[in-house]
């Protein structure tokens, strides 16, 4: 199967890494980053273009760009992992469509397209045979996606309740279980490279919500937007908050949390029992499901890394081919 | 009478329902049945608390239905505020008025604050309270963080909600 790959950040580079060492049956036939770009139907020659990146900064050719790669290059399945943009969902959701539109399903990470444009992008795929899958933009490595929409085909789901970003949630077990303060906690966040330059979105729980929108309505089909979340932050939380809590065997977490039926759809910090199934530690992500049929299940697993992200990205690439497979 | 009481039973399916029906034999009336996550418990043994209404005369009958069914009765009490939950507070709690803050909810009748622990470091810096609210039932809790909810936003304070137990 050929695989274009827009953007070579730290989950372009995963992919790449993975599909060069482990025998997963997919050719690399395009790739872009931001500056540059390649072709290649016969296949790119990975190592070869990882070490061009490291060198001089781009991978290819600079007269080329991603938009060259999306409708002219020589692939099943475009790979959309360039950098979120959540206000606008650009330049990714012209990629996306550009590549609906020639009749190739879309693989993405990218929560900006999904989070704004769930429901067209859809309808678009439906309307050309194709499928847009977009498992790594929540939790992760954790396939919460193929678990609602495979594992548990047939139930319904009742409410989801999840700790989506691992930033605040490293920030969080770091109060309680050394009493740093936040200032320090985000800090410590920022030099383990769990925390960008500027943190506003993970801590103010924009992050959170996004996931928790993009979760609805794969879920819901209600088409809720970020508006519609009640969201509050980790910002103002002190460290003896954590402590209050902490003496009645509890802690604070951030938690998403969207019950329809209750009309809840927000992003809080709130206090759980210790051995809550949510309260996992550091930068882990955790989302439980309820639902009629199975009842509740827990998730728990990495949510980003360049490894784990590209592990969700390929899941849902293979995903595709058999279906595929099984369609022909 | 409204009367509380903790009740352990073995934790196998259809055993609570089976342990509750008693009560309806003597004609009470359930008012709130609160099974808590944190409760510790050995194992497969299962433990609520459970708020019933009855005739004072029945509850003997109540109690020997109960052992006959192996349910056992670990207290029985006449305190009725027995639904609980944790909510953490931070911000200028003692400026806003605290007394008028704990009144909003004492003063409701179905939900009380029973604790208040505070920690105030230095003067201008945001205090944090934990507050220990009862109430009969899970609507009533539901009412009463309702109305905590509109103090904090009228006070600028945030207040940081137990998680619902789920399911």
């Amino acid at each position: 199967m050929k695989i274009a790959i827009l953007g070579m950040g730290a989950v372009g580079r995963g992919i790449l890494e993975l599909v060069d060492e482990k025998d997963l049956g997919l050719t690399v036939t395009g790739l872009a980053d931001s500056k540059s770009a390649l072709m290649d139907k016969d296949g790119i020659h990975i190592e070869e273009v990882l070490s061009a990146k490291q060198e001089r900064g781009y991978c290819g050719d600079k007269s080329l760009s991603a938009t060259d790669i999306v409708e002219r290059a020589d692939y099943d399945i475009l790979i959309e992992v360039t950098p979120t943009d959540a206000k606008t969902g650009e330049p990714a959701t012209g990629f996306i469509k550009k590549a609906i539109a020639r009749g190739k399903h879309v693989v993405t990470s990218n929560k900006g397209p999904i989070a704004l444009h769930y429901a067209e992008l859809q309808s678009k795929a439906r309307k050309h045979r194709v499928a847009v899958r977009y498992e790594a933009t929540v939790g992760g490595a954790i396939p919460v996606m193929h678990t609602l929409q495979h594992g548990l085909a047939g139930n319904r789901v009742l409410a989801i309740f999840g700790i989506l970003n691992g930033t605040c949630n490293f920030i969080l077990t770091r109060m309680a279980a050394e009493g740093l303060t936040y200032e320090q906690a985000l800090l410590e966040a920022r030099e383990m490279g769990y925390a960008e330059a500027d943190p506003t979105y993970d801590v103010k729980g924009i992050d959170a919500a996004i996931k928790l929108v993009i979760l609805s309505n794969t879920i819901w089909k209600r088409n809720v937007k970020l508006d519609d979340v009640e969201i509050t932050g980790i910002d103002m939380l002190t460290t003896d908050a954590l402590r209050l809590a902490e003496e009645q065997h509890c802690t604070i977490r951030l938690i998403a949390e969207a019950v329809p039926e209750r009309g809840i759809l927000r992003v809080a910090p709130r206090v759980l029992p210790k051995n809550h199934p949510l309260v996992v530690d550091g930068s882990l992500n955790a989302i439980t499901l309820e639902t009629d049929m199975a009842g509740e299940i827990t998730l728990i697993g990495k949510g980003a890394g360049s490894r784990e992200t590209a592990s969700a990205v390929i899941g849902d690439v293979l995903f595709i081919r058999d279906a595929n497979a099984r369609s022909h | 009478m409204q009367v509380s009481m903790k009740l352990e039973m073995k934790d196998t399916p259809g055993q609570l329902v089976a342990a509750l029906k008693p009560i309806s034999d003597v004609g009470g009336n359930i008012i709130a049945v609160i099974h808590q996550r944190d409760e510790k418990t050995d194992g497969d043994v299962l433990a609520v608390q459970i708020v019933l209404d009855l005739q004072e005369q029945r509850l003997g009958e109540l109690l020997s239905l109960f052992k006959g069914q192996g349910v056992n009765v670990v207290r029985i009490g006449k305190e009725r505020l027995l639904y609980k939950h944790t909510v953490i507070m931070i911000g200028h709690i003692m400026h806003t008025d605290l007394g008028d803050t704990v009144d909003r909810i004492d003063c409701t009748g179905y939900a009380e604050v029973t604790e208040l622990t505070m920690v105030m470091p230095a003067i201008s810096e945001p205090s944090s309270a934990r507050l220990v609210i009862r109430a009969v039932n899970k609507e009533d809790m539901e009412q009463a963080l309702g109305i905590l909810r509109e103090v904090a936003k009228e006070k600028n304070l945030l207040i940081i909600e137990p998680l619902e137990e789920i399911g």
